[in-house]
Formats: structure tokens, sequence, C-alpha cells
């Protein structure tokens, strides 16, 4: 609708710059996983971001409107990029290019496009790849720091594309690491090892959990948080959702871990590791599919939090991020529902 | 050390316990608002002139709210300034004076300040520039007259509310409080009026101030005012001072009181202020009265005053002549009934060189339709707007549900949830999330990221909810009017069978009784000639 009534001025915030900002805060974020994962970070990035924005244009022209204002809101080069930084690097290249797909056309077109989704498209692309294809989707690189064999550009590019290096490895030779063992990202490790009966001191005495909490993974967790607080600063996101999940994932793995050490995570790991930091402050922030009250994004996000900590705790799966913010963004209309804020001048009078 | 803690102690809480203070910062604050740019210093650096009179006035006689006033001149009379020429009709509406001297051109529809470029009953005066006034009497010594008298007056003068709202004066005066709020936040972006006439008038606006008390029994008085004005403040607090001198013998006995509130839109918003000078809300759609609080504006203060002490009808206020299209962006003295156009003329600038003026603040004015309308009694600023200035958004995208809005809403809606309601036509929901006690400050729509026109959405569902209600009381009524009739045409139709009934019943009855009679006669006859022929027998066996 046009503008015909006041107000005649407005800030100059807009949706582009609101997506800009997220795209900007990913950098640090991005740099550290390309540290840390080499090329293939860069592989699924540059493939969501191609097949996400042909999608976009393509669903705009389907729908019979011009296409490039499909792609001047930014917000499928958002999707992108979280779907993107949240696969593992060197899956096949069919991984990026069939969540993108699913990511825009169901999660988002069919729904109505930007605004009307219930969904996180990139998480609901995610959740479809694990489900799928969940052997490719788990299947993590050791950190370089730990890497015996790391597959420089031309290698980690035919990986991406063949499966295979060039020189006859698979992608498992370069999972080994210094001990010759095949490597596992860290809530992998845990989750094996509680699985096989192990204590959580035994398998922490694993190479991978050397360093503060972990290698690797807690700069990158860092790094997102660097990021997220950026976000936090330019009022691009607001405290509610963040502040609820990490501060109930802190809490009730805290409790967890209190109850019983020797089988729960214990809550640096919790919040260091997987994809805590770029959930907390990257996807369970999209606000399209989140609940919208105030009061509720707190209750939002303790829900993501809580899901998060269950699900890595008793769950099937090492981390949790894409199932919990899914299952809240289920719950969000309920949420807002019941968390009305008080309007002014309805409190009783004394 | 402990001697340091021994004297901060008792010094601050003397600050604190002294409620005396002429002057002091709010504690209180309310949930949401905005920082626009201020765009104050463009007109806020000279005192205030005087617009020369236009050569011919549009009055609108219906620009307060309530009934318009029935005109009382008609083409061809002569009029003085400050001549009565519209009357108040009804219980709720204001006297209407001539802004000029000079002879009536018409009664008639004229385009009028009005959002909808709608016509409407006009005096047109032609001024004669002899400036001939009609003045009331002078109410000598105010502050010892009877209530009712001063209250007549204001009625007289045809004083309304100056800040924007229009309401006739006399009737927001008549209940007593406890406490009166005096206006002077001036939180709309580009307004400078008040604040000029605060530093300009303090003195009168005190004396003002103090009558107003008189009137409404106030025991509290409390200046609201954001503290971007300085000067204002200043130029208060030291008329304060002097008039409490002089009165009282001493400096700090006035009741008067200047509330300082932080600058941030919509501060100057009735509920907003009675938040931050009070910490108290008032009740969902209940009027200030309820905390026993009234809320007047500077100007309209400044009005009452001259009404009573000198007699003077409304005729002229003080107007902000701003924007980048304005060649003397400045407060002007402005006659009621100004066109719009001589304004532009007086600033010389050619009409089509400026995109829109804009009558009211940035956030909550409008556009006007029509340059040849009159300026009104409560329009306290116009925006000459050039092409890169105050330009509304040409197209919005979806709504993504940041919720910027519902920070920015100083009602504490959730705007993203009523523009989905209204969007929708969903109105039963738009009015269970309270769409009434949206203000429609605008504050919403300024923050949002993908440009919705979310105020627009709010007045129009607001207008179709009355409008259904409407509609549905007069289905009500017309309901219950064809039932009561039905019923009626049931109950005549009963009593008509029921007199037929019985008057059928009565024809019968009658009928009955004759043939009955025959009847009875016949069998007595014959049992009596049985009863002969009987004895006769006997008689004659024995």
């Amino acid at each position: 609708m046009r503008h015909l009534t006041s107000p005649f001025t407005r800030n100059r915030n807009s949706v582009q710059w609101v997506m800009q900002q997220v795209v900007l805060a990913t950098v640090p974020g991005a740099a550290v996983l390309f540290y840390f994962f080499g090329w293939g970070v860069i592989f699924n990035l540059v493939t969501c971001v191609a097949v996400c924005l042909f999608t976009e244009a393509a669903i705009f022209r389907l729908r019979r409107r011009p296409w490039h204002q499909g792609l001047h809101d930014y917000s499928a080069l958002v999707t992108a990029i979280l779907l993107g930084l949240a696969l593992p690097p060197l899956a096949p290249w069919w991984i990026p290019v069939i969540g993108s797909l699913f990511a825009i056309i169901f999660a988002k077109h069919l729904y109505g496009g930007l605004g009307y989704n219930p969904f996180n498209p990139a998480m609901a692309g995610y959740v479809l790849l694990l489900i799928s294809f969940p052997l490719s989707m788990t299947t993590w690189l050791p950190p370089a720091s730990l890497a015996t064999q790391v597959p420089n550009f031309a290698e980690s590019w035919w990986l991406f594309l063949s499966g295979s290096d060039g020189q006859g490895h698979t992608l498992t030779w370069y999972l080994a690491n210094i001990d010759g063992f095949a490597m596992a990202t860290p809530l992998d490790e845990l989750k094996t090892g509680l699985g096989m009966g192990y204590r959580q001191p035994e398998i922490l005495q694993a190479s991978i959990f050397a360093g503060y909490v972990n290698q690797g993974w807690q700069w990158v967790n860092v790094a997102f948080l660097i990021g997220g607080l950026y976000l936090l600063f330019r009022n691009i996101i607001q405290w509610h959702i963040p502040i609820g999940m990490l501060g109930a994932m802190l809490v009730l793995s805290s409790v967890l871990y209190w109850l019983d050490p020797d089988q729960h995570i214990a809550a640096s790991i919790h919040l260091f590791s997987g994809a805590t930091m770029l959930g907390a402050f990257f996807i369970a922030t999209d606000p399209v599919s989140a609940a919208t009250t105030p009061k509720g994004r707190i209750v939002f996000g303790a829900g993501v939090g809580c899901l998060v900590v269950l699900i890595r705790n008793f769950g099937g799966y090492p981390d949790a991020v894409a199932f919990a913010v899914l299952l809240m963004n289920m719950s969000a209309p309920l949420i807002d529902h019941y968390t009305r804020p008080t309007v002014y001048g309805a409190k009783e009078v004394e | 050390m402990v001697q340091t803690v021994n004297q901060t102690g008792p010094t601050t809480s003397q600050k604190t316990t002294d409620k005396k203070a002429v002057r002091y910062d709010t504690p209180y604050r309310f949930h949401g608002g905005i920082h626009p740019d201020e765009h104050k210093t463009l007109s806020n650096q000279q005192p205030i002139k005087e617009l020369t009179p236009p050569p011919q006035v549009s009055i609108y006689l219906g620009q307060h709210s309530g009934q318009p006033a029935t005109p009382l001149a008609k083409a061809g009379d002569y009029v003085k300034r400050g001549q009565l020429i519209g009357a108040a009709q009804g219980s709720l509406s204001a006297n209407i004076h001539a802004s000029v001297s000079g002879v009536v051109q018409a009664v008639e529809e004229r385009p009028v300040a009005h959002a909808s470029g709608m016509r409407d009953w006009c005096v047109v005066i032609d001024n004669d520039g002899k400036d001939d006034t009609d003045r009331l009497d002078i109410i000598e010594q105010p502050l010892t007259q009877n209530r009712q008298r001063l209250l007549d007056r204001i009625f007289d003068a045809g004083i309304v509310g100056m800040g924007g709202a229009g309401f006739p004066s006399h009737i927001k005066l008549m209940p007593t409080v406890n406490h009166l709020i005096i206006n002077a936040a001036e939180c709309e972006p580009y307004i400078t009026c008040d604040d000029r006439l605060m530093q300009d008038y303090a003195d009168e606006l005190i004396a003002s101030i103090h009558l107003l008390q008189y009137l409404v029994g106030a025991q509290q008085v409390t200046i609201g005012i954001e503290d971007n004005k300085p000067q204002a403040i200043q130029a208060l607090e030291t008329s304060i001072l002097k008039t409490s001198e002089e009165t009282t013998g001493q400096k700090d006995l006035s009741s008067i009181q200047i509330c300082v509130v932080p600058t941030k839109y919509p501060s100057g918003g009735e509920k907003q202020l009675i938040e931050l000078v009070t910490g108290k809300q008032v009740p969902s759609r209940q009027l200030p009265l309820s905390l026993g609080i009234i809320l007047h504006n500077v100007a309209t203060a400044l009005a009452i005053y001259r009404a009573v002490t000198q007699g003077e009808a409304l005729t002229s206020r003080v107007m902000t002549i701003t924007g980048n299209g304005a060649q003397q962006p400045g407060n002007y003295w402005t006659r009621i009934g100004t066109p719009f156009e001589w304004i532009l003329e007086q600033q010389q600038v050619p009409q089509e060189s400026i995109s829109q003026m804009i009558m009211g603040g940035p956030m909550m004015g409008f556009a006007l339709p029509d340059f040849r309308a009159g300026t009104l009694k409560s329009t306290n600023c116009v925006i000459v707007s050039t092409a890169d200035e105050l330009q509304p958004a040409q197209n919005s995208l979806a709504c993504i549900r940041c919720s910027l809005c519902a920070e920015a809403c100083p009602a504490s809606l959730l705007p993203q949830q009523l523009y989905w309601f209204a969007k929708s036509e969903n109105l039963a929901k738009a009015e269970e999330y309270q769409l009434f006690d949206c203000i429609e400050c605008g504050a919403c729509s300024y923050v949002c990221p993908s440009e919705i026109p979310l105020v627009q959405y709010y007045r129009f569902a607001k207008a179709e909810i009355i409008q259904k209600s409407e509609e549905k009381a007069r289905s009500a009524h017309a309901k219950k009017r064809h039932e009561l009739r039905e019923l009626r045409l049931e109950r005549e139709k009963a009593e008509r069978a029921e007199k037929h009934r019985k008057a059928a019943e009565a024809r019968k009855k009658a009928a009955a009784d004759k043939g009955v009679g025959d009847e009875k006669k016949a069998t007595i006859a014959d049992a009596v000639a049985r009863a002969k022929a009987r004895k006769q027998q006997q008689e004659s066996s024995n």
C-alpha cells in the first residue's frame, strides 16, 4: 500500500539494510570456519548463494513479478549463507543444491514468500538434508589444527565435485587424525562415547577436546558470538532470543551436569560446540518464524535452548539447533497468544 | 572516606525530599518512543513576528470538535475584528469570530484544511486593513471572580484546544481537578510555536497558568516540557520565581513546577505526558479526569488569559512556518482563516516550486489538499517542503515481524499483529488486540524497515469497526422495531379474534336463550297437561 497519510518521516532503517548487516556479521564466523575446515566452506557458501538467488529470481518470474525484486531484499542471500555455514565442508555438491532448492521453493515460497514462512527456510533445508542424507551430513573434516592431511584447493574442488580428490583418496582418508583414528566433531565424539558406555571425563581425553573447550569449534563459536554481538549493538536483533536460548542452555545443562557429570555434557561444551552461537544469534533470531512479542521471544529462545540440550543429551543426533528451531517455530503462534504485553492503561489502578 | 559519605548522604536526601523545587527532571518514563530528527532550529531562532494579514480570510465554521457553529453574518455585512460571526450550537461547539474587519464576501462551502480535501461552510471576509476591533469587557482581578463568569467568558471568546485537538475549552475546564498539567512538551519535529511562546511571553504565560489553576481548583500544577528547550525552561523558571516573590515575598513558594522530560517522541501525547509527570497511566478508554488530572496546552492557556483580562476573542494564534521550502521560517502571529496560499506568497515561494505543504507536524499532520483553505484555531504549524523533504515511501515490502514497531509503540501494543489483522480485515481480532488504544502517533511506521504505512491500516480498521458497529446498532434497532411490530400485530390479531369469538358466543347465547325459553314452557305445559289428565283419570276411577 502507498503512504497517503502521516507520518511523513521515517528512520533510515530498511529490510535491505537489516539483511546486509546480518550478512556482514557472519563474516568472522565464516572466516574462522574457513581457517579450520578449508575450501569446502567456501564451496558450500558459493553454491548455496548461487542456487538460492537463482531460485528466488525464477520463482518471482513464475509469480509474475519482476525477477530482480526478489533479490532486492537480500533475504534469499541470508538464507543461502546461513545454510551454507551450517553444512559440512566437502559434502558432495548436490547437498548444498538440494538444500537450497528446498529452502527457497518449499520452505519459503510455497508459504507465500518473505514474511509468510512459518519455518526458518535455512533450517528446513538443513533438516531435510540431515534426515535424507545422514552420512554426508555428519561427516565433518577434522579442524586444521588436528588434521594430518589437509586437502588443498584443487583436491577440495575434486572432492566436492566427484567425492575423490583426483589421486584416489576419498573424503574418509582426510578424516583421519594424528592418532590415525577417524575424526568426528566434539559433539559426535561425546554422543558416540556416551552411547558406548564411556564416562564423560574419559571421552574428554580425546585430542579434539584439547584447548580451552575443544579444538577449532570453540573459535568458530567465539567468532559467531562476536558477529552476534555486533548485530545486538546495531539493534538488528534484540537480546531476548539469544539470551533466552543461551541462558536456558547454561541453566539446564548445568543442572543435568550437576546431577550426573559422567553422563551429561558440560555447559561450556554445550555453549562452545556445534552450531550453538550461530543458532543463538543468526538462526533462532530470524524474525519471520520466531515469536514476535518481547516476552514471547524470551520463551521462544529458552525453548530452543532447552530442546538443544535435551536432544544433544538424550536424542539420536549429536547437534540439535535445526530441530529445536523448527519445533519452536511451530509453537511461535501459541507463544505469541499467551505473552501479549500489557497495553497502556490496562493495568489496574491502585 | 567516612566524612565524604556523611557529607553526600544528607545533601542527596535533601534534594530528593525537597518537593518545592521549581524545576526537576522526571524520574518516570513511558514505553517505546522514537528520536526523529528535530529540525527545530530552522524556526526557533528568532522572536515571534506578525504575519501580514491576508486580503481575504476564509474562516471555517466547523473547525472545533463537536457541532459546527451557526453563521450569524451574511454576505454584504460589515464586521469588526472579534465580532461573533458563528454561534456555537448544541452542547459541544464553539463560537467563531471575525479575524479581520471588513465586508463579508460570502458564507458558502469552500475548501477547508482537512486531509480529505472536502469543502464545508466558511465565512469569507474581505479585509479592509483597518483592524477595527470589537472587544469583550475586561474582567478585572480574575482570580477573585466567580468561576462561572470566567467559563462564560471562555465560551464567549470561542477558545478551543490549540495543541491540535480543537476541543472547546469551556467544557474541558468545567470539572474541578487535583492536578493541572500544562503540555509544553512539543515533541513533534519542526514545530516550535510553543517553545517560542514560552520564551517571548513567559510572564504572561505564568499568569495564564495561575488563572487556569484558579479555574480548575488544582492544588498541583506542573508544566511538562522536553529537555530540548533549555531557553524556554529558563524563561519559565525565572518568571515563576519572580511571580512567587512578588505575590508571597519568597522565591520558592510557587505552586507551579516545571517537570523536564527527556526528548522522545511522543512525550507530548496526553497519556504519555501524564505518565512522565505522575508515573500513572490513564485507564484504557477513560479520560485523564479519572485520575483527577487535566491537561492544557500553553497556547490555549495564553488565549484564555487574554480573553479574560483583555477581552480578546480568539482571532489569531502563533504558528510555526517552517520547512526547507520556506524562505523566512519562524513563528508568526497568524489570523485564523489565513489562506495557506497567502503564507506561500508571504514566504516568496512560487506554488509550483514546492512539492507539498503539511499542516501540523511530520508525524501526525497531513498534506494539505488545497492551499486556498484557511488556517484553523488548532493549526500550530505548516511545513513547506521541498521535493527531497518529508516524502512518503512509494512501496512497502512484506512485514518480517522484526517487532521494532512493538518496541517503539508508546501504548505497548503489538503493531505487527494489528497490521496482520487489519490487512486481513479480521476486525474482531484487531479489537481484541486493543486497536482502539492506538493513539496514531506514527512511531511504528517511523521505525518499520519494510516501510509499511501501519497507521493508515489502523485508521482504516478503526473506521471499519466504527461503521460496522453503527450499522449493527442500526440493524439491531430496526430488528427490535420489526419484532415489536410483529408482536403488536399478533396481539391485535389475537384481540380481534377474541372479540369476534366473544361476539359470536353472545349471539349464540342470545339465540339459545330464546329457544330454551319456548321449550321450557312447552315442557311445563306438557307436564301440566299430563298431570291434569292423570288427575282426571284418578277422579273418574274413584
